[in-house]
């Protein structure tokens, strides 16, 4: 399949000579959500600046939809929506005038049918004669959304769109953007929240430092990087562990009532049923069994993490 | 060309000057009533006339000069300082539009405010002195070219500006100075011949020249000499945006 959007070798260096992106090269499917992760100043929101035209690029090529991003700006530009990471609005605007403006910015005629379909979309056609400065922090971002989507872009950026917002809204924001997948939106989503990529994300890109280090389905990267743990309660504690159950490498926490096997998701087969035989013949009573995936949170940090000097 | 776009951002910015209606009309009004009331009562009782027109109405030329001028650079530089200011640049750097779009909005938006508030100093100034327009279409003319040669400049200043003091600059310390010194308010022929001279070296001399020549058919200099640096002025501010939007300056990394 086309992608919608490929960046290829793409750098950015800025006129101090900091380099903030360096060769990234990043496809993207028509109709998925991707979450870009990254620690700060990794390169996330310059990625996003030079794809939307904020930023001019230093070297490299992005093409969406067939257009070039500087050759055939207008084309690749009608194409984009950006929810900018600040929330950047004119105060003493009504929302409904400030998504209007955005809209005829993007060259589309004025249609009210189309912008109260979207204020209505995002709960804000209440609000629509309201300057935008009477808004709560959260509907300020909705009227961000709107203004991005006032021209049916067919790929929105969101630069991390739940950064400092409540856990209720930052749901809300996951609904909406659930909703504009299935309306055909392709969707990049930049995010300090792992849970967010988590819940969220079709395919995870990690980007460390200017490059991206990787970018894979969400649910394969858990399984093939994801560590999984089997949690045991014993009836009894134990102060030494017979040979035949140590040989598992299984750990001893607490106060010897809880026993710890840690194992690779992708070994096969993991060696568990052998490990409760042996724990049985050797006369340890169990109470409670659990198993335990690592989050895409321990991915991350693992992938970004420092290696040791 | 893009022209929803330049529309779109024409029509927002008149509609921030329809907001603040009041304050975009009544001050300009109150502040060329009470030049009259200094310069046209005050000093224009103690001279007769100049160059065959009485006092009160000589100056009419020149304070709708200064008033369009200091309009236009405000209304251009702040379109544009604004929003850098807040942030919301963004959408005008990510939108399908190209910078003569930008500059066309934002430019036709506050030289159409400037030639608004200079037609309304016109019809005030019309209720104290008897004002005559020997060539109307040489004033719209001259009007026309000036709103928009210095609303191109306001522009500049607007994207080279890094905060609201360096906005309020060049207008209160350059241009109004300039103004005043470029016979807003005397004939050039008034002046000792040394500061005549020296006078020559202000570009505003030329516009308020030719501008009064529209009126009352007297001008300082050449009228040809006038259009002229109001075209190469015109020209000068054009190229420094060709540069600015080329080079990203201060606009875009």
């Amino acid at each position: 399949m086309i992608p919608i959007l490929s960046v290829q070798k793409l750098s950015k260096t800025y006129e101090g000579g900091f380099t903030a992106l360096s060769e990234v090269s990043l496809d993207l499917k028509k109709g998925e959500i991707l979450a870009l992760l990254g620690p700060n100043g990794a390169g996330k929101t310059t990625l996003i600046s030079v794809v939307c035209g904020l930023v001019s690029p230093s070297s490299g090529t992005a093409v969406v939809g067939g257009h070039d991003i500087v050759a055939d700006y207008r084309a690749a530009r009608r194409m984009i929506g950006l929810v900018p990471q600040e929330v950047a609005l004119e105060p003493f605007e009504k929302v409904h005038n400030t998504v209007r403006f955005s809209r005829g910015l993007f060259g589309k005629p004025r249609n009210d049918a189309r912008i109260e379909e979207i204020l209505r979309q995002l709960s804000l056609w209440d609000k629509r004669d309201e300057p935008v400065r009477a808004l709560s922090g959260g509907m300020k971002r909705r009227v961000l959304i709107a203004k991005a989507l006032s021209h049916d872009p067919q790929i929105l950026f969101l630069d991390e769109p739940t950064a400092g917002v409540d856990v209720e809204l930052r749901k809300d924001m996951w609904a909406i953007v659930r909703t504009l997948q299935e309306d055909g939106v392709t969707i990049v989503l930049t995010t300090h929240y792992i849970e967010e990529a988590e819940a969220m994300a079709d395919r995870v890109g990690v980007i460390n430092k200017g490059q991206i280090l990787l970018v894979e389905e969400k649910d394969s990267l858990m399984e093939r990087m994801g560590q999984k743990e089997l949690r045991i309660k014993l009836a009894e504690p134990v102060t030494d562990l017979p040979k035949s159950v140590a040989a598992y490498g299984v750990r001893v926490e607490g106060d010897g009532s809880r026993l710890i096997y840690s194992y690779d998701a992708h070994d096969a087969p993991p060696r568990i049923a052998p490990l409760l035989s042996d724990l049985q013949r050797e006369g340890l009573e169990l109470i409670d069994v659990q198993t335990r995936q690592s989050s895409l949170e321990e991915i991350f940090v693992d992938l970004v993490k420092e290696p040791a000097a | 060309m893009n022209w929803q776009a330049i529309r779109a951002i024409y029509v927002y910015e008149m509609s921030r000057t329809f907001r603040t209606l009041m304050q975009s009309i009544v001050s300009p009004v109150i502040s060329t009533s009470l030049y009259f009331v200094v310069f046209g009562s005050a000093i224009g009782s103690r001279i007769e006339s100049v160059e065959g027109v009485s006092y009160g109405a000589f100056i009419v030329p020149g304070l709708i000069m200064l008033t369009v001028m200091t309009q236009a650079i405000s209304n251009a530089s702040f379109g544009i300082y604004f929003p850098k200011f807040i942030g919301t640049i963004f959408e005008l750097l990510s939108s399908p539009i190209s910078f003569i779009e930008i500059v066309i909005g934002y430019v036709g938006a506050a030289a159409t405010k400037s030639l608004m508030i200079g037609l309304i100093i016109l019809l005030t100034a019309s209720f104290f002195v008897d004002v005559r327009i020997l060539h109307p279409v040489a004033m719209i003319a001259f009007l026309v070219l000036t709103c928009i040669s210095f609303s191109l400049l306001g522009f500049i200043l607007g994207i080279w500006a890094d905060n609201f003091e360096q906005l309020q600059f060049v207008p209160l310390l350059i241009v109004t100075p300039l103004v005043f010194l470029g016979g807003s308010f005397y004939a050039i022929s008034m002046l000792p011949e040394i500061w005549q001279t020296v006078t020559l070296f202000n570009p505003v001399v030329y516009l308020i020249s030719g501008f009064r020549w529209s009126f009352y058919g007297t001008a300082d200099v050449g009228l040809v000499f006038s259009l002229g640096m109001i075209t190469l002025f015109l020209l000068i501010c054009l190229g420094i945006i060709w540069w600015i939007f080329k080079s990203g300056y201060r606009i875009k990394p």
